[in-house]
């Protein structure tokens, strides 16, 4: 038994892949990380952990039942400072900064000028700055995309000194108060500064799990001491990339390289809401940043295809790169993203479908192994999302 | 019983050469992590020696299952279709995959013994 063809593995390089060990980069808890027992994988040029011995599906349950600790450290953790930087970092993004309130954080992306998505990132509307998170794996293309276009007009500061943790889960909020009582105060994508583990940390009520959870900036030589600080906590256990992956895939979201990429815009991915009335036609601030004339007239008149949810109507996982076809045979598409689904138990998937066959309920196959398994096109999230949000 | 390996981390009980046992070792159970789904041959079916003769799926990957030997598949564990975790908590009993009546002349010399596949595990 040896493993199979790459591509259902493309989410997570393998072991075996060129990188020794020596060569991959390290998190500051990379050593508590073998200290538990996890197993090691290459991503994004860092030695990270797929799964700890519970093993994945452990992992991602006790995310959804309770709190799991995952360190995203290998993120790309910036600042941008000065006055001008939110109406620079709009030339770049379709999303409003400038109105950005403080201590509240937004989803944004980088498009280039066919429209296409360079990168999703998060941005935080700090004292002193704007705190941007972006992807491990286009952090060095996005800082030289932002000191190329926006360098001269605000300050752009890499934070290599900082870990980055994420808890999250229905009892995150019970068990982070232990440390820091007045994170309860936090709601859906707001953030404060706050002292853990005696070191300044500033932390965001939000993550990509779909449920309700923290993330948590950290000095680096504080970030180990943290961590374990959290993990003695009773309702917290560690999770790996592993769980990351289907707790994210459960919930809706995309992953940067393979649900989205530049051939993707956000108008096909679904990600519409993230672009304010603002910065569409009619919108005192509409435009100017790469790709606005595609993306207003997709805004506009809807785009050619949209990604969809799938659910597997049997038990064959279908993964990505597997072809979507209709009754007769004739493609539609491609899977994106797929795996097992841990809380739904079910086979699910993210693809292309031209806009006419998006339709939910519309039953398709995915070509697993030369055989058609039956899907149907269903809302996401597969999950119902439990973020605590704001009263209205 | 009579367990050889192959170095596909596969075992193989040959005491009964008309339903040989086939299944994952627990290395390979290991290295695979949860199985989530496994794709059984059909019985009846005959494949040579390294044929592919099914799946076995763990939630980020999918791996190919070897024929150890070759022969005629005689029974497959409904069992493991239905619960693929018995991979994981019973690799070498309850998790065995399928049973293979073994071809007339069919080559089991170089199947590894215990103790070379224990060697090979070792250095893995």
């Amino acid at each position: 038994m040896v493993r199979r063809a790459r591509r259902a593995e493309m989410s997570m390089p393998q072991p075996e892949d060129a990188m020794s060990a020596t060569d991959l980069l390290k998190t500051p808890l990379h050593a508590l990380h073998v200290e538990l027992g996890a197993r090691m994988v290459p991503f994004a040029g860092y030695d990270m952990p797929v799964s700890y011995p519970a093993g994945i599906i452990a992992e991602h349950r006790h995310c959804r039942a309770s709190a799991a600790l995952f360190d995203v450290s290998h993120m790309g953790q910036l600042r941008l400072v000065g006055d001008a930087a939110a109406a620079a970092l709009e030339t770049l993004v379709p999303m409003d900064i400038v109105d950005l309130q403080p201590a509240r954080q937004r989803y944004a992306l980088f498009t280039a000028d066919d429209g296409g998505i360079l990168d999703d990132l998060m941005v935080t509307r700090r004292r002193d700055d704007l705190f941007v998170v972006v992807n491990a794996g286009c952090k060095d293309a996005d800082l030289r995309h932002l000191r190329e276009r926006i360098g001269a007009r605000c300050g752009i500061v890499p934070m290599p000194d900082h870990a980055l943790l994420a808890l999250q889960g229905p009892r995150a909020a019970e068990a982070i108060a232990r440390l820091a009582p007045e994170l309860s105060a936090l709601t859906f994508m707001t953030g404060c500064e706050v002292s853990l583990a005696g070191a300044p940390c500033y932390v965001t009520r939000s993550g990509y799990t779909g449920e309700d959870g923290f993330e948590i900036s950290v000095p680096a030589d504080a970030a180990s001491a943290l961590a374990r600080a959290l993990l003695r906590l009773p309702e917290v256990k560690p999770a790996g990339l592993g769980a990351r992956d289907t707790l994210r895939l459960e919930a809706g979201l995309c992953l940067y390289g393979h649900d989205i990429d530049t051939t993707t815009t956000p108008v096909e991915a679904g990600l519409s809401w993230a672009i304010q009335k603002i910065r569409r036609a009619g919108g005192a601030r509409h435009g100017g940043y790469p790709g606005a004339s595609v993306i207003d007239d997709q805004l506009a008149s809807g785009a050619g295809r949209k990604r969809v949810g799938l659910v597997g109507l049997e038990r064959t996982p279908v993964r990505e790169g597997a072809a979507i076809v209709d009754a007769a045979g004739r493609r539609l598409g491609q899977v994106t993203s797929g795996t097992l689904g841990p809380t739904v138990e079910k086979p699910i998937a993210m693809a292309y479908l031209a806009a006419a066959q998006a339709t939910p309920g519309s039953e398709v196959s995915a070509d697993v192994r030369g055989k058609p398994q039956p899907m149907r096109v269903t809302p996401m999230p597969f999950v119902p999302h439990r973020y605590v949000r704001a009263k209205a | 019983m009579n367990i050889k390996y192959t170095s596909d981390h596969e075992w193989i009980d040959l005491a009964d050469p008309r339903a040989a046992i086939v299944g994952i070792t627990q290395h390979a159970q290991d290295a695979l992590g949860d199985v989530v789904f496994v794709d059984l041959p059909a019985v009846g079916a005959s494949f040579e020696r390294g044929d592919v003769a099914g799946v076995v799926e763990s939630v980020k990957a999918a791996a190919d299952l070897y024929m150890p030997v070759a022969g005629e598949i005689v029974e497959v564990n409904e069992a493991l279709r239905a619960d693929p975790s018995l991979a994981n908590t019973d690799p070498h009993a309850a998790g065995w995959f399928f049973k293979v009546r073994i071809a007339d002349g069919a080559e089991t010399g170089d199947l590894l013994e215990q103790a070379a596949y224990d060697e090979l595990v070792k250095n893995a």
